[in-house]
């Protein structure tokens, strides 16, 4: 099992690493994302500083989006589901696989977005412990969620445009759980931080095994 | 062969015969008992505006706006039934694999996201009375909002055209992510708003409520549930009758398809 899921996983990324889709679009679009928020707020009033977490965390969940559809977009050609469907390996493990491979990318791309707000939105980066606990299990919880949602809109044509609207309102407590641990880690706002965190957690066990159990019938069905 | 000697009373020709010698389908989704369900709901929504609007005494703390809570309550109450049996014919739909899952589970998400709207609508003018302004992230609003978008997302996904049975797969895994995430959004939309704890709609009515107040309450609940029923009756029912009206408009189009070919090879 486990072993199959690494398989999955590591296809997965020796892809993006041969594309290069997430290096060369992906994280462009979220640095654009940090621009047009210093375009939209005040930079000379502190909103940028106040709202880095809250910011910051948008901008991963648009670029979940497409991480995502860039996910199942390379099955979706040449009969490639079908042949995963035969390869023997179990639903389980090519969503489990498909959870590590975009959990990766969004870990990769949200180190340098990291670096960037920190630069840019002129923010002080400490907390470590809870920050990097909150990073890990919201990837997760949205990597998990946004895999069982991007095989919907692999089998169904047409359905690209309507992922945003079926994965964004699921995300909205990842989006706030991860906003307000970032927030206590970056010192904006007093109060226990680890709860967010074990929210977030929670998320993402649920999410995972729900995405285990119903990629069977999602992928399976003729 | 013997040929039966008394005349045969003429029959008439069926009114609508189609190609491929189908009975005509019914031409309404009522039944006896839709319509006494639906002549109960709407005596009982009478009954509703005369008891909230008119008998009860207004709220000591709420004053005149409990009158919207009769309402407001109901609605929000039907829409959580409604997406309670989405969940349910999802996993039944997995489960058993048979149509009436399915269309229950879809008509269900209809007729929830409707109840959704209204609570929203109405929280709004509680809102507007209440705070002066029509929106404030209130906690139990604000989930709401976020649960309608969610599934509004179902629905949307149950309009793109693929085969019965793929639609009905990927609605129901939709179905259950989105009864999981329910609970999850309400304890983080609470956090998230704790503190800044303000008036809600229901943090302030009054556990006590007796009398006609409380008789009208529990009137309003029973109303909306049956609303729902009938509402979720009539919905199943025509999508039953859509999905046969397709299948019968394929059966005819290649009925008359196979008449014109004999057509052609007769001499």
């Amino acid at each position: 099992m486990i072993r199959d899921v690494l398989l999955v996983a590591r296809k997965d990324l020796r892809l993006e690493w041969r594309s290069r889709v997430g290096v060369g679009q992906v994280l462009p679009f979220a640095l654009l994302c940090v621009l047009l928020f210093a375009f939209a707020l005040d930079v000379d009033r502190g909103v940028l500083q106040e709202a880095t977490s809250g910011l910051f965390w948008v901008v991963v969940l648009f670029a979940t989006v497409l991480v995502v559809q860039r996910a199942f977009a390379i099955e979706a050609d040449d009969g490639v589901l079908d042949a995963l469907r035969l390869s023997g390996l179990a639903p389980s493990a090519v969503y489990l696989g498909k959870v590590v491979a975009i959990t990766v990318e969004l870990l990769a791309l949200e180190v340098v977005l990291w670096l960037a707000v920190a630069v840019l939105y002129d923010t002080t980066l400490r907390g470590w412990g809870l920050l990097a606990a909150t990073v890990v299990l919201a990837t997760l919880g949205a990597a998990a969620a946004g895999a069982t949602y991007g095989v919907v809109g692999l089998r169904l044509r047409g359905a690209e445009t309507l992922l945003p609207l079926l994965l964004l309102p699921l995300l909205a407590p990842v989006l706030i759980g991860a906003t307000s641990a970032s927030d206590v880690a970056l010192g904006r706002s007093a109060g226990p931080g680890w709860p967010w965190a074990a929210m977030l957690g929670i998320f993402s066990g649920v999410y995972l095994l729900l995405g285990s159990v119903l990629f069977r019938p999602l992928m399976e069905d003729p | 062969m013997t040929i039966d000697p008394t005349p045969v009373a003429p029959v008439a020709p069926p009114v609508d015969v189609s190609p491929s010698g189908r009975r005509p389908a019914p031409t309404s989704t009522s039944s006896r008992a839709t319509r006494i369900l639906g002549a109960l709901s709407l005596a009982g929504i009478v009954a509703l505006a005369v008891f909230g609007l008119a008998i009860t005494p207004p709220d000591a703390q709420l004053g005149e706006t409990i009158r919207i809570l009769y309402m407001h309550v109901p609605t929000v109450s039907a829409a959580y039934v409604a997406f309670i049996v989405t969940a349910v014919g999802s996993v039944l739909y997995l489960w058993k694999r048979s149509e009436f899952w399915d269309l229950l589970a879809a008509s269900s998400a209809e007729v929830g996201v409707l109840f959704f709207a209204l609570t929203i609508f109405n929280g709004m003018l509680w809102g507007k009375i209440t705070w002066g302004v029509f929106w404030r992230w209130e906690p139990r609003l604000t989930t709401t909002t976020v649960l309608f978008l969610t599934y509004l997302g179902y629905l949307a996904v149950r309009r793109i055209p693929t085969s019965v049975r793929t639609r009905a797969t990927v609605s129901a895994v939709i179905g259950i992510l989105a009864v999981v995430n329910i609970p999850i959004t309400h304890k983080a939309v609470d956090w998230w708003r704790g503190l800044h704890q303000e008036k809600t709609i229901f943090g302030t009515v009054d556990p006590e409520m007796q009398g006609t107040q409380l008789f009208t309450a529990y009137l309003g609940l029973t109303v909306f549930l049956l609303l729902f029923a009938w509402l979720v009756i009539h919905r199943f029912r025509l999508a039953w009758l859509t999905e046969r009206a397709e299948e019968r408009s394929l059966d005819d189009a290649i009925a008359a398809r196979r008449a014109e070919g004999v057509e052609e090879v007769a001499p």
